[in-house]
């Protein structure tokens, strides 16, 4: 059951082939039998097993949805009422919100049964799911070896197979980066096409939750679920949502792609740079054309991103004050030491590193040199990727650098790290969706190949994606050991 | 040496919204604590602010009143600061571009008008409010004032005393009240000042070091504290010292100011776009909405009073401060169909005088309009008598009669008939040889004697004019 695509689960439930309660008790078992991977934080059993019977109901009076019964892990960046949120912190221990994020809410009226709440990076602040409170996730390809981040539970439990597809989040890279590294697919869709309602904020212009599931036909599915207009959040946009699935087969003759010069330059792995290759050249047997493209400003994304995003988070994290909730130091002394021992002992380095940074960014004096400086930078590659655009249908590129490198490995040098997401950063500047397929292995981990589109063509995407999965096998790859 | 003072006002209106600026919570006054505080307010994690509209609304009716400028885009900026009652850790407000720009609004001081400029009025989320008392040392934290929207007015320093600091908030006071965007209710804080004082000789350009009086909450303690103020830094300097650009805090109890926090502990807010909220897009139709709704303004709403009705200045000054004044003005007038004159001074007079004994607003006036109306009409169709007049009123205020049913109860309809005025007239002209000698030799102070002696006979309800008439014919 547990590696059958999302169609097929559903028809299995609607056929009674098997129910939500045999099918949400198989996953549980998988996450028992898996816990050293550490993909989740929190398990709901019961509440799963509650919501599988409430969906068998629901699958009997034929009013399932295409979600309904299907076991979904949630990124714990989402509010859940009633369960633990922690987005991977100390701070948030002890937290459970008092209502649903938008997203989970309307995983609720599809029918969709949670089984838990997936390990992160702390506040979604790292590139290998190492910041986490909650230790480490390890890469089912190589349990040695990181499965990216943010979302790293999420690209592992798609990948192991204990869910069958989760959310994720994505301010710099956190949905594709992952699902590049674990071998799933990630969507991230156009800012503002899904509610950030209800999503813990690490960067509010940056966010954006989206799908990571095994094929881009799943993707459409989930994507489906969440994305639409929600008057809870001023940046979500009020366009209608399209049908996702309905143009998965549209083939792809004539479609236009854009290769940035400054993707593939010299600084490019070489075998990175030959998967690439190989992926491109089955979209050229698909019928496409292959064409050049220059982004100039691509190189200034990182730098900018690492203003802007720790300058809002300074900001966003300041709630987490020990007065109201989360985290409380034991005995302050007076109003300082609460919020000095409160956020000391509650984030843990990266994060403080992040608000540091965003804290001097904004400061006067600096906020000129740095924050407007980034602001118009951001401006600028918006500009080159509209202007690219223009000439092509959609973009591709790498989503890593590197397949997935080493626990341990980069901890100790934050620059390093950063340049984990330097395919994938400047998207979120720019706003754009794109999406990350599994386009091979190196060394037998998986490896990602990142496509952009213009903003609200998801659709448009989702097709390219399915049609590349109709003459790859890439996507059904399983670790060993996660059959 | 000779000083003049500057002032420039800060003052935070609370608009008259039914929910906060950024959530749906209830901005009621005086509930349990933190029962009218939603997730939104608590600055939980993953919540977004959602602008009200209504807000937005009524800062563009006061940028209209004050003639200012109303910025087409304008932007919510995040203010950062920790403090327990900010439950964000951070204010959402206005900086670089505030709603509401350059305007200007007309004081009057000793008779002298003078034009005070705005600088600008921007929208911002209220704070929740600190409880030191009563929790054995701990503090309280009450959210429930928490978002509620405030509107920031603030004013160039282009005053020069007390008195017009004074004229100034009065009149704002008068203004927001009069638009129905904030309730003015200084108590319950609706309504606050800051004041931005400095010195300087007499004469010289440059303004000196100013020092900033935070939250003031009545029009006695503004001219208080900046008296005091001005006073404290002049006396700084003649002594040789220095004024320090700080924050005061002006204490009514001891009548003093005292340092809060100077500029070196002064925060660095680092104020920068909130990412959460889109730039307010404010378009010609929203503007011409308002516009077309707009009430009459105090101003040309007294010119109008002047020119329509002859009414004096005063009379036009007073029955404009407030809208439902001159709306109750104009009411009794259109109902009674009487003199103009005879409205006003019946509403400035009695009326007022009334009220303010009950402490009543004229919302709460027992009178109604048109049983005020009512008793002016049959001033004005010699009923009765100015001075019956203001018995029937008294019985208007007691009772929910009206002044035709109170004027026949009581039997105080005024006699015009001459024969039976006469006859009194012989009489007491009779009874009173000594005064009649008196008048006749050129004392004519005594005519008002018989003119007393005349009502006291008759009740107060002779026409004073035909006892005049017919009384100056007899005594001749």
């Amino acid at each position: 059951m547990h590696t059958k695509s999302l169609s097929e689960l559903s028809h299995g439930l609607q056929t009674g082939e098997f129910s939500s309660v045999e099918l949400t008790q198989a996953f549980i078992k998988r996450i028992n039998q898996h816990q050293d991977l550490n993909a989740y934080i929190t398990v709901t059993e019961e509440l799963a097993l509650q919501n599988a019977k409430a969906a068998d109901a629901r699958i009997a009076n034929k009013k399932a949805d295409a979600l309904t019964g299907i076991p979904v892990a949630q990124k714990d960046i989402f509010c859940t009422l009633d369960v633990k949120t922690t987005c991977g912190s100390r701070m948030l221990d002890n937290f459970s919100a008092p209502y649903n994020a938008t997203v989970i809410e309307k995983f609720n009226q599809a029918g969709a049964v949670m089984l838990g709440k997936l390990n992160m990076d702390e506040f979604a602040m790292g590139s290998s799911n190492e910041t986490s409170y909650y230790g480490a996730v390890k890469n089912p390809w190589n349990t040695n070896k990181v499965p990216g981040g943010s979302s790293g539970g999420s690209g592992v439990a798609v990948a192991a197979r204990l869910a069958a597809y989760a959310t994720g989040t994505d301010t710099g890279g956190s949905i594709r980066q992952p699902a590049a590294l674990c071998g799933i697919t990630g969507l991230k869709p156009t800012y503002g096409r899904v509610s950030r309602y209800g999503m813990i904020a690490y960067a509010s212009s940056l966010d954006q939750g989206g799908p990571m599931t095994h094929s881009a036909e799943d993707a459409a599915i989930v994507l489906q679920t969440m994305a639409g207009f929600d008057p809870k959040d001023s940046t979500s946009v009020d366009l209608p949502v399209p049908d996702y699935s309905v143009n998965l087969n549209q083939p792809l003759k004539g479609l236009k792609i854009g290769l940035p010069k400054e993707f593939f330059s010299a600084d490019l792995n070489a075998a990175m740079a030959t998967k690439l290759s190989e992926a491109i050249d089955e979209y050229r047997k698909l019928g496409a054309e292959i064409k050049e493209v220059s982004m100039p400003n691509l190189k200034l994304a990182i730098p900018a991103y690492y203003v802007i995003a720790p300058a809002e988070c300074s900001a966003n994290l300041s709630r987490f004050d020990g007065v109201r909730f989360g985290h409380r130091c034991e005995n302050p002394v007076d109003l300082t030491d609460l919020y000095t021992r409160s956020r000391g002992e509650g984030f843990g380095k990266e994060v403080k590193r992040r608000i540091l940074m965003g804290t001097y960014a904004l400061s006067t004096g600096y906020y000129d040199a740095y924050y407007v400086k980034a602001q118009k930078i951001r401006r600028l590659i918006s500009d080159d990727f509209k202007r690219a655009l223009t000439e092509v249908d959609v973009i591709m590129g790498p989503v890593t650098p590197t397949p997935a490198f080493g626990i341990g490995e980069k901890m100790s040098d934050p620059v390093e790290m950063y340049l984990s997401d330097i395919y994938t950063i400047a998207i979120n500047l720019a706003g754009l969706p794109a999406l990350s397929i599994p386009a091979g292995f190196i060394n037998d981990m998986p490896i990602g190949l990142q496509v952009i589109g213009n903003y609200f063509t998801e659709a448009h995407l989702l097709n390219i994606a399915h049609q590349y999965q109709q003459v790859t096998d890439w996507h059904k790859q399983t670790p060993k050991g996660f059959e | 040496m000779e000083w003049e003072t500057v002032i420039g006002l800060e003052i935070h209106t609370q608009l008259a919204t039914q929910s906060k600026i950024f959530s749906g919570a209830s901005t009621a006054y005086g509930a349990e604590p933190n029962t009218q505080a939603c997730a939104v307010d608590l600055g939980l994690p993953g919540v977004l602010p959602v602008l009200n509209e209504d807000a937005v609304r009524k800062a563009v009716i006061f940028g209209m009143a004050i003639e200012a400028h109303i910025a087409p885009y304008s932007i919510f900026a995040r203010k950062n600061y920790f403090y327990p009652d900010l439950p964000k850790g951070y204010q959402i407000s206005q900086m670089d571009h505030p709603i509401v720009g350059n305007g200007h609004l007309d004081i009057e001081v000793d008779g002298v008008t003078k034009r005070i400029g705005i600088t600008r009025a921007h929208l911002e989320e209220d704070a929740g409010k600190s409880l030191h008392e009563n929790f054995h040392g701990l503090t309280g934290i009450d959210l429930n004032r928490a978002g509620t929207p405030l509107l920031e007015i603030v004013s160039e320093p282009e005053m020069s005393s007390a008195k017009e600091a004074v004229a100034y908030m009065r009149k704002l006071h008068e203004l927001v009240r009069y638009l129905g965007i904030c309730d003015g209710n200084m108590q319950e804080g609706s309504f606050r000042c800051d004041a931005n004082v400095s010195v300087r000789p007499k004469g010289q350009k440059e303004f000196g070091t100013r020092a900033e009086i935070k939250n003031i909450n009545s029009f006695k303690f503004v001219e208080k504290a900046i008296n005091h103020e001005i006073e404290r830094q002049i006396e700084l300097i003649e002594n040789g010292g220095k004024v320090v650009q700080e924050t005061r805090l002006y204490d009514s109890a001891k009548d003093e100011t005292r340092s809060m926090r100077s500029k070196e502990e002064a925060n660095d807010y680092r104020y920068f776009p909130d990412p959460d909220l889109l730039p307010v897009i404010i378009d010609e139709e929203f503007k011409a909405h308002i516009k077309a709704n707009l009430p009459e303004l105090p101003h040309a709403k007294k010119l109008r009073f002047k020119a329509d009705y002859q009414l004096d200045d005063e009379s036009a000054t007073i029955l404009t401060t407030s809208r439902a004044l001159s709306d109750y003005f104009e009411a009794v007038h259109k109902a009674s169909g009487c003199e103009p004159k005879l409205c006003a001074n019946w509403i400035t007079g009695d009326l007022s005088a009334a009220l303010n004994k009950a402490d009543l607003e004229i919302t709460e006036s027992p009178i109604s309009h048109e049983r005020l109306a009512g008793l002016l009409a049959r001033i004005t169709d010699n009923t009765i008598s100015g001075k019956i007049a203001k018995q029937v009123f008294e019985a208007l205020w007691q009772s929910s009669a009206s002044a035709d049913e109170i004027i026949a109860e009581k039997g105080l309809k005024q006699i015009t008939d001459t024969g039976a005025i006469e006859a009194i007239i012989d009489k007491i002209i009779a009874d009173n040889p000594d005064q009649v000698e008196q008048y006749r030799s050129g004392k004519d102070k005594v005519f008002a004697f018989f003119v007393g002696q005349v009502m006291k006979e008759m009740k107060g309800k002779a026409n004073p004019a035909e006892v005049n008439k017919i009384l100056k014919d007899k005594l001749a």
